[in-house]
């Protein structure tokens, strides 16, 4: 019992730094921001019910979902596929998927979006190629609208999805696969029905901190959005630091925050936060 | 393994597995006939877990054949032999219930939804699972998680049933419970089982018959008292249970059996001096060996002091040691041991010719 409680008492100071420094430079600077979201331009709740008439904060709410959602589905899918190389592959085939996950996080997701860009705008490879093979013509958009921005998020994001992935996946009982197997089960067959049900808690942990870490996304956006696929935070930024509309930014900083907080307690009720890394 | 219904005949042939420089398993042959409960018993590491891997098809043998009804199925993969298999851990599926995983099988077999309902139904009752089928493995107790293992293991009608160590989660009174009903089961449907356990005890009240193994090796297969009265080396007859071991010299055959002097005293042997001849160990197993005032003449016994004393309730264990060293253990009547000890001195101990066996002299 005593045991309990010293490690519990521990656990707590070490957390302690982190802690106290959330709270003043996050919490307490965010409370400034809410008092805004009330007070600006006139006390009241004006604010709230600009949001809800907007035309404009509401497309950029619906844009920001949508990317999210697609961003979502296609780096946990992406990322499923890579998980399952590094935890079940050869020796080999570890090292690269390894080096495929680990690589993206040293460069910075500002170098990233101008690599992309490099890489999708009209006069960049993917175009220059296809067009001096003669496959297309006029020059594909591939940046500058949502297609590059859905890009560039998913390649930010596939390696945050791969951790809580590959938790599951190397929690899973072995003998169970083998089961489904010596039952008559093809090797398809116990992937989808057996498999993929069982790593289901790594799936819903990687969907939802993809989910989360999209709707804030500001830089990738911006860049390969071109002004054109403007999403929440980027408006945000629009609002507070472009137009003096302080009172508006804070309110749908605020609406973003308890969403967000609002994913979280449900993700939580599903998974434990230790299946996540 | 492959018609439904039937019980398989196994025949392996010259099986080896080595993993890198390791040999799991050396020449092993053996057949296991249609029906029989077949017992794979051995300390871990012994190789009877790898046969087992090899017999589901999970491992692939480095030499030898394999044998199902006559059909070569070394090269078969698990999924095509659908031996029925018991994993220790049960290894369920954690997100289908309890009837969800007794009909994989079955879908996977795409059989019709209303034979998939009636052949869980009748699996389900048949091992007292009523009542359980919506649950998940996860809100069961081990005797019940194991039940469900045995159900998704038989109802496809699989030509054998492997079972790797199935009681070993679970404690004492529920392994007795869950034996005899592995017993049952398998009088019921007649399958081939092929059982592998490192508890001896079990492997002797289960099996029709039982195969030792130690490093890799098989050491003698047979029916459950022929390993246990007339095994063919030291470590099968010390591994089946607790023996006493006495030198022997001057081993001869004789009339009736053999005979040699064990500590200057001619003793007989029903069995016959077949591989030994000189030098031997008597083995004797505790319970067949009875304290004596006097050994009569032409009667085996050697003299003994009486050290020590552990009682059993039913009966008491017995430490003695001969005059030339032997530490030898018997099982007696209580009485007879408060005798024996409150004398203090020597006692004799006595045993019928017939049960004392030879071994090889040292080594195995």
């Amino acid at each position: 019992m005593r045991g309990v409680l010293s490690d519990r008492m521990g656990a707590a100071l070490l957390m302690a730094p982190l802690l106290v420094f959330l709270a003043l430079a996050y919490a307490w600077p965010f409370l400034g921001v809410v008092k805004w979201s009330f007070t600006l331009p006139t006390p009241g709740l004006g604010q709230y019910q600009a949001l809800l008439t907007d035309d404009l904060v509401q497309s950029v709410f619906i844009r920001t979902l949508r990317i999210a959602a697609i961003v979502t589905l296609v780096s946990v899918t992406a990322a499923y596929a890579i998980t399952v190389v590094w935890v079940r592959g050869t020796p080999a085939q570890r090292l690269i998927a390894e080096f495929c996950i680990l690589v993206p996080f040293w460069i910075s997701v500002l170098t990233r979006a101008f690599g992309w860009v490099a890489l999708l705008s009209n006069r960049g490879l993917i175009n220059t190629w296809l067009q001096s093979i003669g496959f297309i013509s006029e020059p594909l958009a591939l940046v500058r609208n949502e297609f590059g921005v859905v890009v560039g998020m998913t390649h930010f994001l596939i390696p945050f999805a791969v951790f809580p992935l590959a938790s599951a996946m190397r929690s899973l009982d072995e003998r169970v696969l083998l089961a489904a197997r010596g039952l008559g089960s093809s090797r398809m067959r116990t992937f989808w029905e057996v498999f993929v049900p069982m790593t289901r808690s790594g799936i819903i942990g990687a969907a939802m901190i993809v989910f989360v870490f999209s709707l804030g996304f500001f830089v990738t956006p911006a860049i390969l959005g071109g002004g054109r696929s403007v999403m929440i935070a980027e408006l945000i930024y629009l609002r507070i630091f472009q137009s003096p509309d302080w009172g508006l930014g804070a309110a749908i900083s605020v609406v973003l925050v308890l969403f967000v907080s609002a994913l979280m307690a449900i993700l939580f009720r599903y998974v434990k936060p230790k299946q996540l890394v | 393994m492959q018609q439904p219904g039937r019980a398989a005949e196994i025949k392996a042939i010259g099986i080896g597995k080595s993993f890198g420089s390791f040999r799991a398993l050396d020449n092993l042959t053996l057949d296991i006939g249609r029906g029989e409960f077949l017992t794979l018993l051995g300390p871990s590491g012994s190789g009877k877990t790898t046969f087992l891997m090899i017999l589901a098809g999970f491992v692939q043998p480095t030499e030898g054949r394999l044998f199902s009804d006559g059909t070569d199925i070394t090269d078969r993969p698990a999924e095509q032999r659908a031996a029925g298999m018991v994993f220790q851990g049960y290894a369920l599926f954690p997100h289908m219930s309890v009837e969800q995983n007794i009909a994989f099988p079955l879908k996977v077999r795409k059989k019709s939804a209303a034979e998939i309902k009636r052949r869980v139904g009748e699996m389900i009752e048949r091992v007292g699972l009523v009542g359980h089928a919506k649950k998940l493995p996860s809100q069961l107790s081990g005797g019940q998680q194991q039940r469900v293992a045995l159900a998704r293991a038989l109802v496809f009608e699989p030509g054998v049933l492997l079972l790797d160590e199935p009681f070993s989660a679970l404690d004492k009174s529920l392994r007795g419970q869950m034996q005899a009903e592995m017993k049952r089961l398998h009088q019921e449907t007649g399958t081939t089982f092929v059982f592998v356990t490192h508890d001896q005890s079990e492997a002797l009240a289960l099996s029709s018959r039982v195969a030792i193994f130690n490093h890799g090796k098989l050491l003698q297969v047979g029916a459950p008292d022929e390993v246990y009265d007339r095994p063919d080396n030291r470590f099968v007859a010390e591994f089946l249970g607790e023996i006493n071991m006495l030198p022997l010299k001057g081993v001869q055959p004789a009339d009736n059996g053999s005979m040699g002097l064990c500590e200057d005293r001619a003793v007989n042997m029903r069995c016959k001096a077949e591989k030994v001849r000189g030098d031997a160990i008597l083995a004797i197993r505790p319970e067949h060996m009875s304290i004596a005032r006097e050994a009569a003449v032409g009667e085996n016994g050697i003299a003994a002091t009486a050290i020590a004393s552990t009682y059993l309730g039913a009966a008491t264990k017995l430490d003695l040691t001969t005059r030339e060293g032997s530490r030898v253990t018997v099982s007696v009547p209580n009485e007879v041991a408060a005798a024996a000890l409150s004398k203090g001195n020597s006692v004799w101990l006595t045993w019928p010719a017939e049960k004392g066996f030879l071994l090889p002299d040292g080594g195995q």
